[in-house]
């Protein structure tokens, strides 16, 4: 195979003549619509919706009744579904195109999960009906279960929290509770340079000292610095892997072992696990806790921001700790847990993590996209996230400088860096070019050891031609920003907006409408 | 294995551009003692899209869903009737499967979305400002202690009777690591909120009374006068809304002097879906948004002199302040907030007040033909939708006997507060717009036979 190593036409003339077209009096651009905010377009006396009459019947409402104007404008039905899809469509999502958010791992988001989330046995129940009359819904969870633990080769899962950064602060839970049982504060936890901001974040959240551990020169964790650190003040240590940069901590075990030595756990983020899932078992490695972010590895939408699922998993010592509730099936039942039982292995937990049980919604989606997938395609999903990334490495490192190209394979997202472009040519420059060229950008300046860096993950999701036009895409850009090519730095040109000013919005936050007369940036 | 796009032919091509015999020379790194071969034992491999539609509808089926039974549950999660439209416009990929609005030129979409979201939650609050959306509703609440706790310098939180005991037990949760004391009062079969015990509990160390509105009994209690003594004292007060379609009705807790209002988005646009995902509403006066955890959209100008919207206040967060951060949240529940701020859209002031007024009309009925039943007190003198029936056994049992003839009949004070036995006859009863006079009637009969 050869690969087409000149890259593609930059085209500085087309964009010079769009920028002579005259302006349109509404501000559209033929399919491209502008959109005002509903407080403009909307009135209180308009609604979208109509009800049955309430019965007249004498209020309970005392002096409490609402009097004044809420301020809150309806539309119609019609003008309410032309609003939103006006605006979905000054978005970029992955129904639309590749999208190489490193260490966010989006990828394609089957419509089946979408289909049984739905259904109303699992869309319409009530977190607290009887247990009877949910055993469907229990069942899902305790398969769902089964299949992380067999998966993570762990002891157990729970299955509460609502997020990634909310698993983080489940596993830290579970593992003060356990270090408590033994009589032993710990005040310290160690956390490499490399990690995600909410490990450290979490930490100290929790009421611990955070301390960071440096990063060796080829992007991992520095190990003797970390077994110098260890000590009978460390609680744990959050370790991210495959790790920030993309690559797979090859010590894992070793530092396991050199943790549990000192008495302390190891706490890992699996935000990445979709890199080694069907080939790695993390409880095979010595981790004690990790969280899973179900929407990354097994794919439940994201929706603009979120919702997220971080259900964890856990070592056997920390297994006594786990939040309530938790499902269990006894003889053909299943049973929802809700309060302490006495039965040992689940009498120390440290409580209850959210009001009811996590994102049944998430679990639906998960398990559906696992059970299509199966163990043979799991497997097959780490091999070509894997390919894929390495694929981008090698495909671009003769024009973007790839700081640990040479510390062998990456996992499932490739690294480059800045260096090498022209004076004044920055990381931002590719990223807004590359929304000309009709791509999301990927991860910018992140993760921080590594000076602008730039963090593609193109996921197992991406065909092999698809990733040929993102390359020559990036190729493009690169080659214009080692250069000069001034242009650049004025992108992008053809998205719905121009460079946003944020230095503005967070100088003057104006964070709701109001009457323009009225309207005063707070201070 | 129908979402994976490579064929062999493909990955032989790629592996020979990255210079690589297999893909098993990518996994180098990983120590041959933890590498696996072959797929991991004890589960199937990949199965059809038919195969798991009908295994996954298999297990739906064995759930009893709220719109085939008589449906009468609350406490924190509410059904109410959700417009089609809601459904099909969150469903368009450009909203369902975009990521967190990180470029802002190419999320325009979602992020106008939240800063309508913003606004709308801070007027139905009746607060200064709201953030884009928090996990849920009992995570708010946590979120507004520790906001409180910063703001003050002070580390102990009075918590009212009144809220929502899973609330209260994800608050000791978190309160266990972060040394805040948590004051609880205990839960009382009492007609009368707890307002005035918690007034005479304000000291000098108190960081924030929390208290919710309707509360989980149902009982609503003008606020004012306990802003007043918290701010008196200099500390804040939290209110905490679960039932947000409440507000098209009764007073907003900001309105009555409520510092900081969380609350659970779920009754509108959301729907029941077991517990989660939920959307926790945050907001509280501009005073203190420097504070406030979570995400921000603002306002902005692009290069081209054109409206825009941006994350912003990023300083607040994890990402820039790492262990200094306001909280460790780097998510949102963004869709729900989608879905809720399309349904409020849909509804406008016109139709959120003729909602509320329906719930409440209905909420009337209901429990004054419940009230009939022998064996039946009526609690509350004052409620929204929701209300409390004090019965002549434990409503534990009665709820598991009326599910088991199909009837979903609220819940038991006793799986709310279990170790508080001795409220274990009350039953919590939600009312909404999909409840319909024959649901009620069936409801007092089936009551009226299990009393007797």
């Amino acid at each position: 195979m050869t690969m087409l190593k000149e890259g593609r036409p930059t085209t500085p003339q087309a964009v010079k003549e769009e920028h002579m077209a005259p302006a349109t009096a509404t501000g559209n651009r033929a399919l491209m619509l502008e959109e005002a905010l509903i407080f403009e377009i909307g009135s209180t006396a308009t609604t979208g919706v109509d009800f049955a009459d309430a019965p007249k019947v004498a209020s309970r409402l005392g002096s409490l009744a609402r009097t004044d104007s809420i301020g809150l404008p309806g539309l119609s039905e019609q003008e309410t579904v032309r609003h939103y899809t006006r605006l979905s469509r000054q978005n970029y999502a992955i129904d639309l195109g590749l999208f190489p958010l490193g260490s966010c791992t989006m990828k394609h988001n089957p419509r089946l999960n979408e289909k049984v989330a739905r259904m109303p046995g699992f869309a319409d129940i009530h977190p607290l009906q009887p247990q009877s009359t949910v055993q469907g819904a229990l069942a899902v969870i305790h398969e769902l279960a089964r299949w992380l633990v067999t998966l993570t080769g762990m002891h157990s899962v729970a299955m509460s929290p609502k997020a990634g950064a909310h698993g983080e602060l489940c596993g830290l839970l579970a593992i003060r509770a356990a270090l408590e049982a033994r009589g032993d504060a710990r005040s310290v936890i160690l956390v490499p340079e490399s990690a995600h901001g909410t490990n450290p974040a979490t930490a100290a959240f929790c009421g611990y000292k955070v301390e960071d551990i440096p990063a060796t020169p080829d992007g991992r964790v520095d190990l003797e610095a970390l077994k110098a650190r260890l000590g009978p003040d460390v609680a744990a240590v959050m370790i991210t892997n495959p790790n920030t940069c993309g690559l797979f901590e090859r010590d894992m075990k070793t530092i396991s072992d050199a943790v549990h030595a000192a008495g302390a756990f190891v706490y890992c983020d699996g935000a990445n696990f979709n890199a080694i899932v069907g080939r790695v078992r993390p409880g095979d490695l010595g981790v004690d806790a990790m969280h899973i972010n179900l929407h990354k590895t097994f794919s439940t939408p994201h929706g603009g921001g979120g919702p997220g699922s971080g259900p964890v998993v856990l070592s056997e010592a920390l297994t006594p700790f786990a939040p309530l509730p938790f499902v269990e099936k006894q003889g053909d039942k299943f049973v929802l847990v809700e309060e302490e039982t006495a039965e040992d292995h689940h009498a120390q937990t440290f409580g209850r993590m959210v009001a009811f049980h996590g994102q049944m919604g998430m679990f639906t989606r998960a398990l559906t996209y696992i059970l299509s997938h199966g163990a043979d395609g799991l497997r097959q999903v780490a091999s070509d996230a894997v390919l894929n990334a390495n694929y981008i490495l090698r495909s671009l490192d003769d024009v973007l400088d790839a700081p640990f190209g040479a510390a062998g394979p990456c996992m499932h997202e490739a690294l480059f860096s800045d260096k090498g472009l022209a004076e004044g040519f920055t990381t931002l420059d590719i990223a807004k070019g590359l929304i000309d060229e009709g791509f999301h950008p990927m991860t910018m300046y992140f993760p921080l050891v590594v000076h602008g860096a730039m963090l593609v993950e193109p996921t197992e999701t991406e065909s092999k031609a698809a990733l040929d036009q993102f390359i020559l895409a990036l190729r493009s850009l690169a080659e214009r920003a080692k250069k000069g090519d001034e242009l650049l730095k004025g992108a992008p040109y053809h998205a719905p907006r121009r460079r946003l000013d944020e230095t503005l919005a967070a100088r003057k936050p104006v964070l709701t409408w109001s009457e323009p007369d009225l309207a005063v940036a707070a201070e | 294995m129908r979402y994976l796009p490579l064929t062999d032919t493909d990955r032989q091509e790629m592996l020979s551009v990255i210079g690589a015999e297999t893909i098993d020379d990518l996994f180098i790194d990983v120590p041959a003692e933890a590498r696996l071969t072959g797929t991991i034992a004890g589960l199937p491999d990949h199965a059809s899209e038919l195969a798991v539609e009908r295994h996954m509808g298999a297990l739906a089926r064995k759930n009893l869903s709220a719109g085939e039974a008589p449906f009468f549950l609350g406490a924190g999660a509410y059904k109410h009737h959700v417009p089609a439209s809601v459904d099909h416009l969150i469903q368009r990929g450009e909203f369902l499967t975009a990521y967190t609005p990180y470029q802002p030129e190419i999320a325009q979409g979602t992020l106008q979305v939240l800063f309508e979201f913003q606004t709308q939650v801070a007027r139905l609050l009746g607060v200064d400002v709201a953030n884009a959306s928090m996990y849920d509703g009992s995570t708010a609440c946590w979120e507004a202690i520790g906001m409180a706790r910063r703001i003050t310098k002070r580390g102990k939180a009075l918590l009212s009777s009144g809220l929502h005991p899973h609330y209260v037990s994800v608050a000791n949760t978190m309160a266990k690591f972060t040394g805040d004391a948590l004051v609880h009062q205990a839960p009382t079969l009492d007609a009368a909120t707890d307002i005035d015990a918690l007034i005479a509990s304000i000291d000098k160390d108190t960081s924030c009374v929390v208290v919710q509105y309707p509360d989980i009994l149902g009982r609503i209690a003008d606020l004012t006068p306990l802003a007043e003594a918290a701010n008196a004292a200099g500390a804040l007060l939290v209110a905490v809304v679960t039932e947000p379609v409440a507000l098209g009705a009764i007073k907003a807790p900001g309105a009555m002097g409520a510092d900081i209002v969380v609350g659970e988005g779920q009754s509108i646009g959301v729907g029941l879906q077991f517990g989660g995902p939920y959307l926790g509403l945050f907001g509280c006066k501009q005073k203190y948004v420097r504070q406030m955890p979570g995400r921000l959209c603002g306002e902005t100008l692009d290069a081209a002199g054109k409206r825009g919207f941006v994350l912003t206040l990023s300083t607040r967060e994890q990402h820039i302040r790492r262990e200094k951060a306001t909280s460790n949240i780097c998510t949102n529940s963004g869709l729900c907030a989608l879905a809720f701020s399309i349904h409020m859209t849909l509804l406008g002031e016109k139709g959120l007040r003729e909602l509320a007024t329906l719930n409440h009309g209905l909420a009337v009925q209901a429990a004054d033909r419940l009230a009939q039943v022998p064996g039946v007190t009526l609690l509350n003198d004052g409620f929204f939708n929701e209300f409390t029936l004090v019965l002549t056994k434990d409503a534990r049992d009665v709820v598991r006997n009326l599910a088991d003839k199909g009837i979903l009949a609220g819940v038991s004070l006793g799986r709310l507060f279990p170790d508080a036995p001795a409220i274990g006859n009350g039953l919590v009863i939600a009312v909404t717009e999909t409840v319909t006079p024959e649901d009620i009637e069936t409801l007092a009969a089936a009551l009226e036979e299990e009393l007797a």
